[in-house]
């Protein structure tokens, strides 16, 4: 009889574990340094979003959607409020919509930086991590300025955004690109050719095309096998399809090639920013509520044959009537919240305010359901949402994307070394908060 | 717009495995997600929609060549044949609907909550799952009736424990 003399061992890793950005728990098979088998175990973080979401009105939502991803949470507020504005039928203004990209691109920057950062810290450049981090805090100084916060941004609203773009902030912007690419150029110079760094991510954590399409992987992921996936190229939204911009692709879906993937993301995404920049258009940055008159008066002002007016108005019905759903299919006052400065100065707007944030009589959404989806910065970021009507989701479905990456990190980390988990870790770019919801 | 969302089908939850398998040969490659709602506050039967959410890939140059969102039924008892077999990734997805709804896939081995711990009780995207609703391994809070005054409680979207 043949006794293996060969001993497996288990090793729990996290789930508290500096490389585990953030809690997840991989149980590891060991066989020396390499892994026989491994178990990830994802929910530590778990706060009840969908649930959550089930007991708000529609625009109480988004503060909630910046927890998602907590390192581009604009993207997360966009996303949500699309798949709002869907479903009511309403589009945002175009300069909304630039505002908009113009959020969500700067957000994709600073995930990038993070994801790079923190990779290359793992690996041992500290440098490298307080270069980027620096660039990174200049484009946070700027999502504090138009958001009024640098992580829980809660931006959009149904219907539009908070506010418009402050004062000056296309040149400050452009200040903080320049640090920007100052920082990736010295990233580019200290690792793209650094022995040590290639040393620990060429051909470590590979995945092919057809794995990555069976676990439903999107985003740097995916490109970084050669598959030219982007949901801003195969369904744009908001105006993405007027900006000029390529994706980047890799070739042998490595770490390697998602470190170069993000880096030169970080380059198309200022690119965008910049057209963006000079694209903007003048107008609103919000739909304006429209001037409601009750209804018994349109019928009067209909009698007297004043029917061009009437357009003009939308129809003021008691929000206890049935058949108010069938309403608010046009965009009119139900759909979006007045101004601030209507808010904070007449008694209009603050009771329009009022109106739209009570309980039950807030913005009702027509019944119905839909999907939608952004290119998130880790993949394809989709909300389903269906409404019964009410002011609040009936059911709010996210589809994170580094839960479809974590699905397959047991089948990639399989046969290599334990020191190469984190490199590997490192450019899925988990986001616990996204991942357990 | 509504080329992500893709086109509407109900399938007889019955012959789900059959079905799906034959859009996959048909080209429909990635599962891009599975989910579930509950529509017993609606009073439905079934009570939960299963939605298969499928896209036909183009692995050369990364085009979506159309989008499916298949619907179908299931109740409290194990009629959906698991997926896992034609896209890994279901695995997953099947626990968290397991987790959250309690919809059970058969043919696949034992299949453990993926968001939630083990010693939870109940699932709680459930409609009648209430949301104040404590766990045994929690225990109850300390001296807080479940009526204070406070912002989440005003608003329940279900009844009561």
């Amino acid at each position: 009889m043949n006794i293996s003399n060969r001993k497996t061992y288990m090793l729990n890793m996290g789930p508290a574990h500096p490389s585990m950005h953030g809690v997840v728990r991989l149980v590891l098979e060991l066989d020396g340094e390499r892994i026989m088998a491994c178990e990830t175990e994802i929910g530590y973080l778990h706060r009840a979003f969908e649930k959550h979401a089930e007991s708000e009105t529609w625009n109480n939502v988004v503060p909630w959607t910046d927890r998602l991803n907590y390192v581009s949470p604009l993207i997360n507020n966009v996303g949500y409020a699309l798949v709002v504005e869907k479903l009511a039928g309403i589009t945002v203004p175009e300069r909304g919509q630039y505002i908009r990209v113009i959020a969500c691109e700067i957000s994709r920057v600073t995930d990038h930086l993070t994801c790079i950062a923190a990779t290359a810290m793992e690996l041992g450049s500290l440098t490298v991590f307080l270069y980027l981090i620096k660039a990174r805090e200049c484009l946070y100084q700027r999502v504090d300025e138009l958001t009024g916060a640098r992580i829980t941004t809660s931006f959009t609203r149904v219907g539009g955004v908070k506010a418009d773009l402050p004062a000056g902030f296309a040149e400050k912007c452009a200040a903080a690109f320049a640090e920007v690419r100052t920082a990736i150029c010295e990233a580019d110079q200290l690792l793209t050719r650094n022995r040590i760094f290639m040393d620990r991510v060429e051909g470590t954590g590979v995945i092919s095309k057809e794995d990555a399409v069976a676990y439903g992987i999107t985003g740097p992921f995916l490109r970084s096998t050669g598959v030219p996936y982007d949901v801003r190229r195969a369904h744009p939204y908001l105006v993405y399809d007027r900006f000029d911009f390529v994706i980047p692709v890799g070739s042998t879906g490595d770490n390697y090639d998602r470190y170069l993937c993000r880096l030169a993301e970080i380059e198309q995404s200022l690119c965008i920013l910049e057209q963006a920049f000079a694209q903007i258009p003048d107008g609103d940055h919000s739909l304006e509520p429209r001037e409601m008159k009750h209804a018994y008066e349109l019928q009067d002002m209909g009698k007297r044959g004043d029917t061009e007016l009437i357009e003009r108005y939308a129809a003021k019905v008691d929000q206890t009537l049935e058949g108010m759903a069938a309403a608010i299919r046009a965009p009119n006052r139900w759909a979006t919240l007045p101004a601030k400065e209507q808010t904070y100065t007449n008694i209009e707007g603050l009771m329009n305010h009022f109106e739209l944030v009570m309980w039950s009589w807030g913005i009702k959404i027509p019944v119905g359901e839909t999907y939608s989806a952004v290119e998130g910065a880790n993949g394809e970021l989709g909300f389903h949402a269906v409404s019964d009507g009410a002011d609040g989701p009936y059911r709010l479905r996210c589809r994170p994307p580094c839960l479809f990456t974590m699905a397959a990190l047991s089948k990639i980390l399989i046969g290599a070394q334990i020191a190469d988990i984190v490199p590997t870790f490192g450019s899925v770019n988990m986001i616990a908060g996204e991942l357990d919801r | 717009m509504n080329a992500i969302q893709g086109e509407r089908r109900d399938i007889s939850s019955e012959r789900n495995h059959e079905e799906l398998s034959s859009l996959k040969a048909e080209g429909y490659n990635m599962l891009v997600d599975l989910t579930c709602v509950d529509y017993c506050a609606q009073g439905r039967s079934p009570r939960f929609d299963v939605i298969y959410r499928l896209m036909k890939f183009d692995l050369a140059d990364g085009k979506d060549l159309g989008r499916l969102e298949i619907h179908c039924g299931a109740g409290e008892e194990p009629v959906l044949r698991s997926v896992r077999d034609l896209w890994p990734v279901a695995d997953w997805l099947e626990r968290e609907v397991w987790d959250m709804f309690g919809v059970k896939f058969y043919d696949r081995p034992d299949i453990k909550r993926l968001l939630m711990y083990e010693e939870f009780v109940g699932h709680p995207l459930r409609k009648d799952y209430p949301i104040l609703k404590r766990q045994p391994l929690i225990g109850p809070k300390d001296g807080a009736k479940a009526d204070s005054p406070s912002f989440n409680i005003l608003k329940p979207t279900v009844t009561g424990e």
